[in-house]
């Protein structure tokens, strides 16, 4: 090959060019790799994101309304946006209502419209019983069984659910409602809730990670430095609480935590709390922090542990030999080294505090609830559109958090044990 | 070899778990054990169908999504009246036909022996039960609460409350504490005005409240000290006190009464043992033999013509219903179509009451 | 970490503060654990320690709850304890059917996990795998999707993906299907929702491992003539034996320990031991779930023992002195 002329490509023994040759085997290493991650792509894709997928639709879909109101589709199709709601409306309506009464659905469109505009099943279903014996003037026959007809904002609100396609759930995802001329404004004061919570989640989300961080340092640390024999026993104790049933934990800290509980009997015999100033730990934010940390922390020690165990000990020793007090050994030596530990651990324990709800569930009382129990909430009341919208913009938020991570860390450093 | 045929039908013993005639969706707990005393096992005694008991969080919310996805696998469920009220409205319920269902045992025909109300378009009712509120006698000794604005009074009874955490019965109970009459309760409630009455009354005890969920948690706060008073389902305190022998004592005053409705989904896979099934449990024996085990009242007025005595022999349940005239007085019926309307409404205020500090 | 002989004063007190943090996060991580045993023998139906327990009276102490584990669910509990009587405990007890239910579905959750995410990670891990961010996204998603969500789009997707019971594959398809012929209320389902939970687990482990993995030894053995598979099986496997085995370990916990997509997806013949404490929190008040952790702890603290003992046997074995 050496003696190969200057203008000749490089080539491999059999003749073949080397750039398409490697290039080739390029390829076929890429097919390879692909062909080991394709089994579990397509089960992954199949069985979890496919689903996923059609879940989220929820939150844009809703024909509730839509597919039992083909006349009032076809009126709102025919007038614009801020066409006067005159009898021709009114007659679509009836004429629907007439149908939905024979068909039994006046409750679903009620129930589709009542998300943005409550009040509105009742008058659906009363007004649908009436309809069929309903004489011209419409307007005033329609107006004259319930006053809420005329509202400029349920016609709206109608028009919007007129097509199975919109974004309703996503405005009451944040705190908005409908207004007359199409648009949206925030909802009353006492009524808003999911931009707090949102922000709120968050924050406690972090407030937990920092404490997992905080207590999961010291022991990482410990066991990272003992012998393997004794880290081994310690991992035990780690693994415990791991081993055991989260919704147990949580019942067992209940019973450590309540007012008659574990810990304030021992304070009040010990003397430090009076048996009347017994301290509240649970049903509260407090408790929601507590027992969450106390559930997340193995997530944290464990990639801490992972990274701790292969720094060497004797940058740490170079360090101090060259005149380095211990803090500063620890905060330029070895508090570096662990950064990609502290990274995993945080990004996994703040993605699922983000989504927990059975622990909040039961110890989160009146202010230690989160984003997630709404969306539980909302599903046990079959919104399914409304918990998808709000699960979608948890979801957009932790894949955001999710790509920086991946941006300033890169994905393939997260570690677990 | 036998002994491999033995070992390997155990293991694939549960892929292949044989299939109950009907299955019946319902609370579990102490209510869910009566159901199945009182309804699910005379009714395989006397038809021969087998009846299977599943427990759920709420039975209401998984049926909408088994209708919708066409997959139901419930015959029968027991759902709260409000709940029977919307998935009907929401089309996944089969319709009930009160003159399919059997006559009282004195010869009354359904229509006339249920007690108003009892039976709607989709549901019929197995029992009357309330939230009420309850109190340990043996750490409030003195002068006993009597009245829904003791409950709210929080000097003369110092202590931590229990409350249902949700704006239904909780929102009534505050108004009533707060002098409204039982009368003008949805009344006050469907003005603005009187939501912020509900709401600035709670706030005066929103500090020392502890909330519930689930049906057992009251029990358990009171048995734990937790709290000083609770409201709760009268037959969990029932249960606490008769069967446990926990000195509980309900109040009657001011309790929110509601029926639970046996509805059935639409494609129930056994239809026809299904609607068997609900006119059984709702016949004036299959009403008495539940209240034999909860003291929730019988919605059939032909059930309560004999005394109902409690399986414990002794204990007579007529004055422990929510229907007994005694406890009645001052006693709200849960307005099913105000809270199928509000529901949503109200409980996102209530959350957003809740979350504000 | 003995503690140096140049140390000054200051980092000698730091050094037992530092030790006295340690004790008290591990307290603070078995405290709950710890509460559990005692509670489990309380003689009344709530989950707090009684003036008798406190007082160490035999009589606030029961065997109540474990004797519950073995007769709830039982069609004739007060018959004679012969084998008859075991054997319906075997085949009828509300929570001996849990837990054959819990480890039939975890373990095949966690073998579909494990080969699946195993085989992805050696592809995943190679510098030529081509789109490598966005698929370990995908992979990594079920992590990051609320659980709630995800129990609930699944419940969905499976009841719609039925095959009739009467058809070719439906006939070979059906002992894993509900009666019905769908994944939703079936074994299948389950298992299927549990190993996508536990993948993320898998992947990360496994991966996390084959980074410091020496990939010219895969050359080396190429070069002596290996085929790929002896080279995977003889090679590759013994070295990212700890990850697999631990990412699988992840894997089974997930589901061990899952409530929220079995309150979902299961139906009837598949209630797990979670689901059975659920009821056991929210609906009946039930000691017996503390039995059931009781016993679950003292399980993993023998098998977490044995691991261990294990370990120490075989580095004695090869002659490696246990530090």
């Amino acid at each position: 090959m050496a003696d190969a002329p200057q203008t000749m490509p490089l080539q491999t023994a059999d003749g073949r060019p080397l750039k398409a040759a490697l290039a080739q085997a390029q390829v076929k290493a890429k097919r390879r790799a692909f062909l080991l991650v394709l089994p579990l792509l397509a089960f992954v894709v199949l069985s979890f994101v496919f689903p996923i997928f059609q879940m989220l639709e929820r939150s844009v879909f809703n024909d509730g309304f839509s597919a039992n109101t083909p006349s009032l589709t076809a009126w709102f199709s025919q007038h614009p946006q801020g066409a006067e709601i005159d009898e021709s409306a009114y007659a679509a309506l009836v004429a629907d209502l007439v149908t939905m009464q024979k068909a039994k659905t006046a409750g679903q469109a009620g129930t589709r419209i009542n998300y943005v505009y409550p009040g509105t099943i009742s008058v659906f279903k009363s007004t649908a019983r009436d309809a069929a014996k309903m004489v011209p003037p419409l307007k005033d026959a329609v107006i004259a069984t319930n006053p809420m007809w005329g509202d400029p904002v349920l016609w709206a609100a109608m028009r919007n659910a007129s097509h199975p396609y919109s974004t309703d759930f996503y405005m009451a995802a944040t705190d908005r409602k409908p207004t007359a001329d199409g648009g949206s404004e925030k909802v009353a004061p006492e009524q808003r809730i999911y931009i707090y919570l949102f922000i709120k989640t968050f924050i406690l989300s972090g407030v937990i990670t920092g404490l997992c961080l905080l207590l999961a340092f010291p022991i990482a640390h410990l066991m990272a430095v003992l012998p393997t024999a004794k880290s081994n026993l310690l991992m035990i104790l780690v693994l415990l609480p791991f081993w055991t049933s989260l919704l147990v934990r949580t019942t067992a800290w209940i019973a450590l935590l309540q007012e008659q509980g574990v810990i304030n009997d021992i304070l009040v015999t010990l003397g430090i709390l009076a048996d009347d100033g017994r301290v509240r730990m649970i049903y509260n934010q407090i408790g929601t922090i507590i027992v969450m940390t106390h559930i997340l922390l193995p997530f944290m020690v464990l990639p801490l542990y992972s990274v701790m165990r292969v720094i060497p000990p004797s940058y740490a020793r170079a360090a101090r030999s060259l005149g380095a007090t211990s803090w500063t050994t620890f905060r330029r030596i070895y508090l570096p080294q662990t950064l990609p530990g502290i990274a995993a651990g945080s990004l996994l324990v703040f993605i699922l505090a983000v989504g927990y709800y059975i622990t909040p569930a039961l110890v989160g009382g009146a202010d230690g609830q989160l984003i997630s129990n709404l969306i539980s909430f909302h599903m046990n009341k079959a919104n399914w559109s409304m918990a998808a919208a709000l699960a979608a913009i948890l979801l957009a938020a932790v894949l955001i958090l999710y790509w920086l991570y991946d941006q300033l860390i890169g994905i393939d450093r997260l570690k677990l044990g | 070899m036998k002994k491999i045929l033995i070992l390997s039908t155990a293991l694939t013993g549960f892929a292949f778990a044989a299939n109950a005639d009907i299955t019946v969706m319902s609370w579990g707990g102490a209510y869910g054990a009566a159901q199945t005393e009182g309804h699910l096992k005379p009714f395989t005694a006397s038809t021969g169908i087998a009846a299977t008991m599943v427990d759920s969080d709420n039975p209401a919310t998984p049926i909408k999504a088994m209708v919708e996805a066409g997959n139901v696998t419930v015959d029968v469920a027991s759902v709260e009246y409000a709940d029977a009220i919307r998935l009907c409205d929401e089309g996944v319920l089969e319709p009930v036909d009160v003159a399919s269902l059997p006559a009282g045992d004195d010869g009354v025909a359904a229509a006339d022996d249920f007690i108003a109300g009892a039976v709607t378009e989709c549901g019929v009712s197995t029992d009357v039960w309330a939230t009420v509120f309850a109190y340990d006698t043996s750490k409030i000794t003195g002068d006993a609460p009597k009245t829904a604005a003791d409950f709210f009074d929080l000097t003369k009874f110092p202590g931590k409350r229990g409350l249902h955490k949700g704006a239904k019965a909780v929102l009534e109970f505050a108004l009533m504490a707060d002098g409204v009459a039982p009368a003008d309760v949805y009344k006050t409630l469907s003005t603005p005005e009187g939501v912020d009455k509900a709401f600035a009354k709670l706030d005066t005890i929103k500090a020392d409240v502890v909330w519930w969920e689930a049906g057992s948690q009251a029990p358990q706060l009171l048995a734990d000290g937790e709290v000083a008073m609770t409201t709760a389902y009268n037959g969990r305190i029932f249960n606490a006190a008769v069967a446990e022998g926990k000195p509980f004592q309900i109040v009657w005053d001011s309790q929110v009464f509601e029926n639970e409705m046996y509805v059935i989904p639409k494609g129930a896979p056994n239809m026809e043992q299904a609607k068997q099934f609900v006119a059984y449990a709702t016949s004036t024996q299959g009403e008495r033999q539940q209240a034999q085990h909860i003291s929730y009242g019988p919605a059939r007025k032909s059930s309560m013509a004999e005394p109902i005595i409690y399986v414990d022999g002794k204990t007579e349940m007529g004055p422990n219903v929510p229907t007994a005239a005694a406890n009645m007085a001052t006693a709200l019926g849960s307005d099913f179509q105000f809270w199928v309307d509000h529901d949503a409404e109200l409980n996102d205020r209530f959350n957003a009451w809740l979350a504000a500090n | 970490m003995s503690l140096p002989i140049y140390a000054s004063p200051l980092e000698r007190v730091w050094y037992y503060t530092f030790r006295v943090i340690c004790v008290l996060v591990f307290v603070f991580l078995v405290a709950p654990i710890l509460i559990v045993i005692p509670l489990s023998f309380n003689v009344e139906p709530y989950f707090t320690f009684t003036h008798k327990m406190l007082t160490f009276d035999p009589t606030g102490y029961s065997l109540r709850w474990y004797d519950l584990l073995l007769t709830q669910g039982l069609q004739n509990p007060d018959a004679p304890r012969d084998w008859a009587w075991w054997g319906q405990v075997w085949e009828q007890a509300t929570w001996v059917k849990a837990a054959k239910n819990s480890l039939w579905i975890g373990i095949w959750a966690t073998v579909l996990a494990t080969v699946l995410g195993t085989t992805a990670a050696l592809g995943l891990t190679r510098p030529e795998m081509p789109y490598r961010r966005v698929i370990m996204a995908i992979l990594i998603s079920p992590m990051i999707v609320p659980i709630i969500i995800i129990a609930t789009g699944l419940f969905f997707a499976y009841s719609s993906a039925c095959v009739p019971p009467d058809s070719a594959i439906g006939a070979v398809l059906s002992p894993f299907l509900s009666p019905k012929g769908c994944l939703a209320n079936s074994h299948l389902g389950i298992i299927l929702a549990h190993a996508i939970l536990g993948i993320p687990f898998v992947i990360i482990t496994v991966s996390a491992t084959l980074q410091g993995f020496d990939q010219s030894l895969i050359r080396a053995a190429a070069s002596l003539g290996a085929s790929p598979r002896t080279t995977f099986f003889k090679v590759i496997m013994p070295l990212i034996l700890p990850g697999i085995i631990s990412g699988g370990l992840f894997a089974f916990v997930t589901s061990f320990d899952e409530v929220v997509a079995v309150l979902f997806i299961a139906g009837p013949d598949q209630q797990t031991i979670p689901r059975q404490m659920w009821n056991g929190i929210r609906e009946a008040i039930s000691p017996a779930i503390l039995a059931v952790a009781t016993i679950l702890v003292i399980v993993s603290i023998a098998l977490l023992a044995t691991v261990e003992l294990l370990r120490r046997r075989s580095e004695r074995l090869r002659g490696v002195t246990p530090q």
